[in-house]
């Protein structure tokens, strides 16, 4: 380990630190643009420099390798000169927008110029002039504001997988551009938005819409997936204005995906803001009072197993406390929080969990993705597999759909579940790829499991993660990817029909019930339902189901509550309250316990506290935010005979923008799934390049 | 330079016309398997220099976007990877240009022979600015820097051929005849004898030695 003296103070640093990080060990802020711990060093801000003992000029420290015996001064007259200097270069052609620029108060140019820079300008002549480039719906760009950091390009190389920015030209001609004026394809280009250091790139949906100083910043939970990456909702007055990530190393690191990141527009349109109840046919406006006795007098007039209940993806963990504290009064046995028809919530939990964790994924050595497109499903998790896949060679084999581009290589092996049963006996190739793996990792996702045969490949790919040596000491390497914010949390309170005889999703919309009460349930396909079939829908926005409903009990979205969600690995998350609900919607635990009242089986929580006191004991694992409770490896009991289903896997997203109401709300998602589907008709008729 | 490079021959055609589509010619498809061959297997993509130029000389001194892809697609690299490489150097010319490629050195020896001079002169003979096509699209006038040649200021660079030791006038004489489809004489336009000294050589004025050490021609 390398000792070097910093301004006097002497510290150690790792083997392979540069310059900048011995500087950050000793305590001393050194101002950087170009330099980003995540991503390839470029040196070419020339910001980070410092003096160095036996060096005729100032080095750049970032990109400097540490070595025994450096002398290293970062407050000296020749740093402060180097600094002014490369300040005054950078600002010769940057303009003086700050007073319009989004990045206005958030600016490392701003904030570095302020502390290091020349107080005035010595430049006369007139600025470069740069075309802006368009980069898709997302993304707007101000070209004249560009430094040429290139964060951008290697975040899209190294990080995203799509190699769509470069920087074209030379020297003062050099320009930051895609070159071809079309959008970027990258799930999380949204990050290059944070990354760049300057107001080049910036959010197009909230382009001039507010100054950072006015927003009201509220740390919160992803819903668009099952990750749970942690985010910032930033508000003024009631208005969600924007949504950043917060950094957390075990899940999203500082990455956000887009979807996550601008579905936010949505919760301002088709908001159901006061309850409804249909009269002659119409679905009409009522008081809460009106609503209430009317779901009540319907759920009291029915038998109690013709009652059932379906809890949607976007759902919180104290809601579905309440649903199963009213279903268990009422006495119905048909609850199911797996509007997907996924089969998994049976057995030890271990069956339901990512448990390898997301982390974990950095120490696996070999992958197997079973019915998955993490992509889609999840892409900062498969961020996170493109990253270890950078790191190390590493095999990684797929059985389901094959062709779709993960931004890593990977291996089509097949189709369904005779390719992994062939797998499991030995007789493919990559089989002795994965045997010659330390820590394989089975990835299951619910292109596999939400299928009739689903406990079945369930217990496959369990026996395959045990043959495969993918489960040893401080090893669990089966995992399962969700892609609904809800959902482990629904399986860990056992929200699902009873081995005695309740029924599923499926059963309950093929005639098995009379009162269907959906919680925020819209990936649903209602149109088959028996007209007879009375709905109460509790959620909040018109989607797809609302309009099906007879009741509508208007609830809050996630930024409107405070929540608690599970990500895919099993770790609590809360979500704070950002804004308020609209109008006369809800906070969704308090109308279950309001409807409890009415139905005359009191559920006697009152508070969120005791809610939450519920919910730990129920579920003791869930007990404390931000702890995985890792769950104990066992197999399951065979299922049985069930019979495999041949048809191949298939991911359940076939539309990225468009998975839940709130996406299917916002017109931003719109237009992103206007450009993807138009790129696809493009290529589909092979006039593309 | 030793390269292979097919040059395409004169007469020249007007401007190369932007295209939907590029390959590489039979001929210079094999000139690629040279070239390739030259890399190893996972450092194919320096091979791109080389093939980005055989591709500019198929196509007549210019590079439509299709062939940036087609380079792109040979050497399975990111499209943008090569429109990055192809804008960096100033031999590619990524937007139509005429085929035949004028360059004045306007570097500080030239200039202060003159060269000032020679620019007028191809702008009057060419009929066109700098950084600009001739009205018939078959001239591409630019400016370049130091062409090395400094003993002979001011120097014009036509295609493989320096003309050197011009004036407005003869600057004006070899462009024409360059619009004639003729060939002019490379070299000094004064008759100079390379870069000797101007009013005639001032030494080694012995004549030379019946046999030469064999290497003396090898480096030329």
């Amino acid at each position: 380990m390398p000792k070097l003296t910093v301004d006097g103070v002497e510290v150690e640093v790792p083997v392979g630190s540069t310059v900048l990080q011995a500087c950050e060990a000793a305590g001393r802020e050194i101002p950087i643009f170009c330099f980003h711990p995540r991503l390839n060093i470029a040196g070419s801000c020339r910001m980070c420099l410092v003096e160095m003992e036996k060096s005729p000029k100032p080095v750049a420290s970032c990109a400097m390798p540490a070595a025994d015996g450096m002398v290293i001064k970062t407050d000296t007259p020749l740093v402060h000169k180097a600094r002014r200097g490369v300040l005054e270069f950078l600002l010769i052609n940057h303009p003086l927008d700050c007073p319009i620029c989004d990045q206005g108060g958030e600016c490392d140019l701003q904030d570095i110029t302020l502390f290091y820079g020349p107080d005035q300008s010595r430049y006369t002549e007139n600025k470069r002039p740069v075309v802006d480039k368009y980069l898709g719906p997302l993304v707007s760009t101000h070209m004249t504001r560009c430094i040429h950091c290139t964060r951008c390009i290697r975040f899209l190389d190294e990080v995203a997988g799509v190699e769509e920015l470069g920087a074209v030209q030379r020297g003062e001609h050099m320009e930051i551009t895609n070159w071809i004026e079309a959008s970027l394809t990258s799930e999380l280009q949204g990050n290059i938005i944070d990354l760049c250091p300057v107001g080049a790139l910036n959010s197009k949906p909230y382009e001039y819409k507010a100054r950072t100083w006015e927003l009201r910043k509220t740390e919160s939970i992803d819903v668009s997936d099952a990750v749970g990456s942690n985010i910032r909702v930033d508000a003024r007055g009631n208005e969600v204005m924007r949504i950043v990530p917060r950094l957390h190393e075990g899940i999203n690191e500082e990455w956000l995906s887009d979807k996550g990141r601008f579905l936010y527009d949505g919760l301002k349109k088709r908001r159901l803001d006061r309850p409804m109840v249909r009269r002659d046919g119409q679905l009409q406006p009522a008081d809460w009072r009106i609503a209430l006795d009317a779901a009540a007098a319907r759920l009291k007039g029915t038998a109690p197993e013709r009652i059932g209940f379906v809890i949607g993806d976007l759902v919180d963990a104290e809601t579905m406390v309440l649903v199963r504290e009213l279903a268990a009064r009422i006495g119905t046995p048909n609850v199911d929080c797996r509007q997907d028809g996924s089969r998994l919530g049976y057995g030890p939990r271990a069956s339901w969990l990512f448990n390898s964790t997301i982390e974990g994924i950095e120490r696996a050595d070999a992958f197997l993705l079973v019915g998955t497109n993490p992509r889609h499903e999840a892409a900062v998790l498969n961020a996170r597999i493109r990253k270890r896949s950078r790191q190390i060679p590493m095999p990684v084999g797929r059985i389901g759909a094959a062709g779709i581009d993960l931004t890593y290589e990977v291996q089509d092996l097949g189709a369904g579940v005779q390719t992994l049963s062939d797998l499991l006996a030995g007789g493919i190739g990559f089989a002795k790829e994965l045997r010659a793996a330390q820590n394989p990792m089975v990835i299951l996702g619910s292109g596999a499991t939400a299928r009739a045969d689903g406990l079945a490949v369930l217990d496959l790919a369990m026996r395959v993660a045990d043959e495969f040596g993918a489960i040893s000491e401080g090893w669990n390497g089966f995992n399962v990817l969700h892609h609904a914010a809800s959902r482990v949390a629904g399986l860990d309170l056992g929200l699902v029909p009873g081995q005695g005889g309740g029924l599923d999703v499926a059963g309950m919309l093929a005639g098995g019930v009379d009162v269907l009460f959906l919680i925020g349930a819209d990936e649903l396909d209602l149109s088959g339902l028996s007209p007879d079939v009375h709905v109460i829908y509790q959620g909040h926005h018109g989607d797809r189901s609302a309009p099906r409903a007879d009741v509508i009990l208007p609830g809050a979205a996630w930024t409107e509550k405070h929540g608690t969600y599970v990500n895919t690995e099993g770790r609590p998350q809360r979500a704070k309250l950002a804004v308020m609900p609209p109008g006369e919607a809800r906070e969704d635990w308090k109308i279950l316990r309001a409807l409890s009242d009415v139905l005359g089986v009191t559920v006697k929580l009152d508070t969120l506290g005791a809610v939450r006191a519920r919910l730990a004991e129920l579920a003791p694992f869930l007990a404390t935010p931000d702890v995985i409770v890792p769950a104990a490896w066992e197999r399951a009991a065979g299922p049985g005979d069930l019979g495999f289903d041949r048809a191949p896997f298939v991911s359940p997203i076939t539309e990225y923008y468009q998975t839940n109401a709130i996406a299917r709300a916002s017109g931003v998602m719109a237009e992103c799934t206007k450009l993807r589907l138009a790129e696809h008709s493009i290529k589909a008729t092979g006039t593309h390049g | 330079m030793s390269s292979a490079v097919h040059i395409a021959t004169r007469p020249y055609g007007a401007m190369a016309p932007d295209v939907e589509t590029f390959a590489f010619s039979p001929e210079n498809q094999e000139e690629v398997a040279r070239i390739l061959a030259r890399y190893p297997a996972e450092r194919q993509q320096s091979a791109m220099l080389p093939l980005l130029l055989l591709a500019q000389e198929q196509h007549g001194g210019w590079l439509p976007q299709a062939a940036m892809d087609h380079v792109a697609e040979l050497l399975n690299v990111a499209k943008i990877r090569v429109y990055e490489v192809a804008t960096f150097y100033d031999m590619y010319n990524t937007r139509p240009v005429g085929p035949i490629q004028v360059r004045v050195c306007t570097t500080t020896p030239c200039w202060l022979c003159g060269s000032d001079d020679i620019v007028r002169a191809a702008k009057d003979e060419l009929e066109c600015d700098i950084g600009e096509s001739s009205p018939d699209g078959r001239f591409f006038l630019r400016e370049f820097e130091c062409l090395g040649a400094c003993a002979n200021a001011p120097v014009l660079w036509v295609d493989q051929d320096f003309y050197e030791d011009l004036d407005y006038e003869k600057a004006r004489a070899v462009l024409a005849a360059l619009k004639r489809g003729e060939t002019p004489k490379p070299g000094s336009q004064t008759g100079r004898q390379a870069s000797m000294p101007v009013g005639g050589k001032t030494t080694l004025f012995e004549t030379a030695p019946e046999s030469r050490p064999a290497n003396d021609e090898a480096g030329a």
